[in-house]
């Protein structure tokens, strides 16, 4: 197969890689594709590019496309349990499954992820206080594995594959198809309440409160008000609404999102289109336009509200961005996202509203993110030397309060601060060594946090 | 109630050469118009994926069926199997197969250039006048090709590759005359640049001239629904192959295209 030479880059354009990349369209291609051996050093799968930083980049290596590996293979229409390959996407799954009562039981925010992202991602949704990560609801994966092998990885086969690729950033092998539950709901809305707080005690404690009576609830956060007002928010917190909560109009087609036009950021912005100021008018803005009320919302508008707008990204210019998304235990969570807070605060660094939210149990994954605490997530744009200061005060922040950031958003950590995060990262290695004993999947974030060391 | 039952799902449409990039994507167009399928190409396990894929997403009826583009003598067989449904009448037949090698070698290589001929042309005049006569029989339906831009003007780069695609537009040319008054329409696609398998590597990917197979799916799919006689995909294809059709001779073969 031939190779086309390209420049790859994470969703926050931080980290541009000269990659040389591999596009198979039958899993018959992509198994010889592997065989051939001699072909690169090295490999990385990639799907739709919405890692943030260098996590599907390989710039040593060859990088394997999972777009046109996207059928469906099996539909339980009893169970809502749906086998695919591993490129599909969750906005086909929305398009196909929804209007037949189906939506996904775990989503990010963005439905511009493949299925084999958001198992290597281990990702989650403003759910996970009460359901955990997309991993609960994976019954099973194929895993191509380094070896060659290609491995059913479940609860009761494969236990150590399985739970090394829940979360594994792709090191473990290439997901083929994997098998996962969705949830079965009534229609295409939420009833949603938004609730403001003035500060992050009174966020934390609104959380406290309500949150098990939700099944999603998040909160946005304006990151540049300082004081009295650190950590003003808006919490969004609602569930899939029935047909009967619907008014009349849309009764017709509940399972039907009402179309909206999509708009385009066309070029990447100059550098000076964010700065402080107008942010600073923006979040204001928006805390003052969000009065506590009971809203019913569709799912395109609570979960995806920035996919609405394609290439987002290119707000924050050429040089790009970095989603900072770092998470907190319980006991030292109101300690460190202040301390978080009011780091970024005093940095004047422009970001649009944070995302924060409480998180739930842990899963099993040997390198998933969450775990029970708080977690938040929030742009700063390239600033060069500037961001990369604030950088590492944020991360020695996270370090000193135990917590830990999240690899899918991640393109700066050290390799001292990763070990430290993460401390099944020992079991994780002793697995990749057996799975992949040759280290033939390997991603710029690997080397960079010396997950694979290479001879 | 499925797209099926719903749409126009009183006839079945055969697409030969499936599990190429543009007959994949063409194949969810017309599924989720409703239309039931047969998909037929070479990779029976693919076919099969195909299949089953369609049949999830758009819950349309979809056979599968293996051919062998250049096995001429089976194609009657393959034909009648084809006709033969239990899922609706056949009523619409797209030729989406085609080989594309390298011009230099296979200038060097007549195998190539055989095999290019083989696929691109002679098995289109061994299928689809099998498909015309089906249909002419039935005073209704449509037929539908995929040719190229390659095929409007001889260039060295790849005219090999070109003149097969330049005698089934004059095929396919013929044909329409013919079948205009039984009820049977023709119909002929040239798409552009496009990101296939087949092209891989050799164009540059988010060059605004390359489309993506779903666009060039959608436009033939609607070609299709509105009975058109040819058309470029994407559209603006036609306005580059005027240019480059009105460039006189004397001065074209001295040109680098």
């Amino acid at each position: 197969m031939r190779a086309v030479n390209q420049v790859l880059n994470g969703w926050g354009n931080y980290t541009p890689c000269q990659s040389r990349v591999f596009r198979p369209e039958r899993i018959r291609e992509l198994f010889e594709l592997m065989r051939n051996g001699d072909q690169e050093p090295s490999w990385i799968g990639r799907g739709l590019g919405r890692s943030y930083g260098d996590s599907a980049l390989n710039p040593q290596g060859g990088t394997v496309l999972f777009e046109r590996l996207d059928r469906l293979i099996d539909f339980d229409p009893q169970t809502g349990m749906v086998t695919c390959e591993a490129g599909v996407t969750f906005e086909a799954l929305i398009r196909i499954f929804l209007q037949r009562g189906w939506f996904l039981s775990v989503t990010p925010g963005t439905k511009y992820i493949t299925v084999g992202g958001a198992i290597t991602s281990d990702i989650h949704g403003k759910n996970h206080h009460v359901d955990g990560t997309v991993s609960q609801f994976v019954e099973s994966f194929d895993l191509l594995t380094g070896t060659g092998e290609v491995l059913t990885c479940s609860r009761s086969e494969n236990t150590d594959a399985f739970w090394a690729t829940v979360g594994g950033m792709g090191l473990t092998g290439l997901i083929l198809r994997g098998r996962f539950r969705l949830l079965p709901v009534e229609s295409a809305y939420l009833h949603v309440d938004f609730q403001r707080a003035r500060n992050l005690d009174e966020a934390f404690a609104l959380f406290q409160e309500g949150d098990q009576a939700y099944r999603y609830s998040v909160a946005w956060v304006d990151c540049l008000a300082s004081g009295a007002s650190l950590g003003r928010s808006v919490l969004m917190r609602g569930n899939h609404a029935a047909v009967a909560e619907l008014p009349p109009r849309w009764r017709q087609s509940p399972s039907t999102v009402p179309l909206r036009r999509q708009h385009s950021v066309p070029f990447n912005f100059p550098d000076f289109a964010l700065n402080p100021l107008c942010v600073k008018l923006f979040n204001a803005l928006y805390y003052a336009r969000n009065r506590d009320q009971q809203k019913i919302v569709d799912l395109d508008a609570f979960f995806y509200p920035l996919d609405a707008l394609r290439h987002w990204n290119r707000m924050y210019g050429k040089r790009g961005f970095i989603q900072y998304q770092a998470l907190f235990p319980p006991k030292s969570s109101r300690s460190g996202m202040i301390a978080l807070l009011e780091a970024i605060s005093r940095s004047r660094m422009a970001s649009f509203l944070a995302v924060l939210k409480v998180t739930g149990a842990a899963g099993d994954g040997l390198l998933s993110f969450p775990k029970p605490g708080h977690t938040l997530a929030l742009d700063l744009p390239n600033t060069g030397s500037r961001l990369r200061a604030l950088i590492q005060r944020l991360d020695q922040i996270v370090l000193d309060h135990d917590g830990r950031l999240y690899l899918a958003k991640d393109a700066t950590m050290s390799r001292e601060a990763f070990s430290r995060m993460y401390e099944r990262l020992d079991e994780f290695r002793r697995v990749k060594a057996r799975l992949d004993p040759a280290n033939r999947f390997v991603s710029a974030q690997a080397r960079r946090l010396g997950i694979v060391e290479e001879g | 109630m499925s797209a099926h039952e719903r749409g126009n799902g009183s006839g079945i449409t055969l697409i030969l050469g499936a599990t190429s990039s543009i007959g994949k994507s063409l194949a969810r167009r017309l599924a989720a118009e409703g239309r039931g399928l047969i998909v037929a190409g070479r990779d029976e396990p693919e076919l099969r994926a195909i299949a089953d894929d369609l049949k999830i997403r758009y819950q349309v009826p979809v056979r599968v069926l293996r051919y062998d583009a250049t096995d001429f003598e089976s194609h009657p067989a393959f034909f009648a199997t084809c006709a033969a449904g239990e899922d609706g009448p056949l009523t619409g037949v797209v030729f989406c197969q085609g080989a594309m090698f390298d011009q230099a070698e296979a200038e060097r290589d007549f195998a190539l250039s055989r095999q290019m001929i083989d696929v691109n042309y002679t098995s289109a005049v061994s299928l689809l006048s099998l498909a015309a006569a089906h249909l002419a029989r039935r005073g209704t339906g449509y037929l539908c090709a995929l040719s190229s831009v390659a095929g409007d003007r001889g260039r060295q780069s790849n005219f090999l590759y070109g003149a097969t695609k330049s005698a089934l537009t004059t095929y396919l040319q013929g044909l329409r005359n013919r079948l205009a008054r039984q009820g049977v329409a023709v119909i002929t696609v040239k798409p552009g640049f496009v990101d296939t398998a087949m092209t891989w590597g050799l164009l540059k990917p988010g060059s605004p001239l390359v489309a993506s197979p779903d666009q060039v799916a959608r436009a033939i799919e609607r070609a299709i629904r509105q009975q058109k006689d040819h058309v470029y995909a994407p559209w603006f294809w036609r306005w580059i192959m005027a240019i480059i059709k009105s460039i006189p001779e004397p001065i074209f073969k001295r040109m680098r295209l």
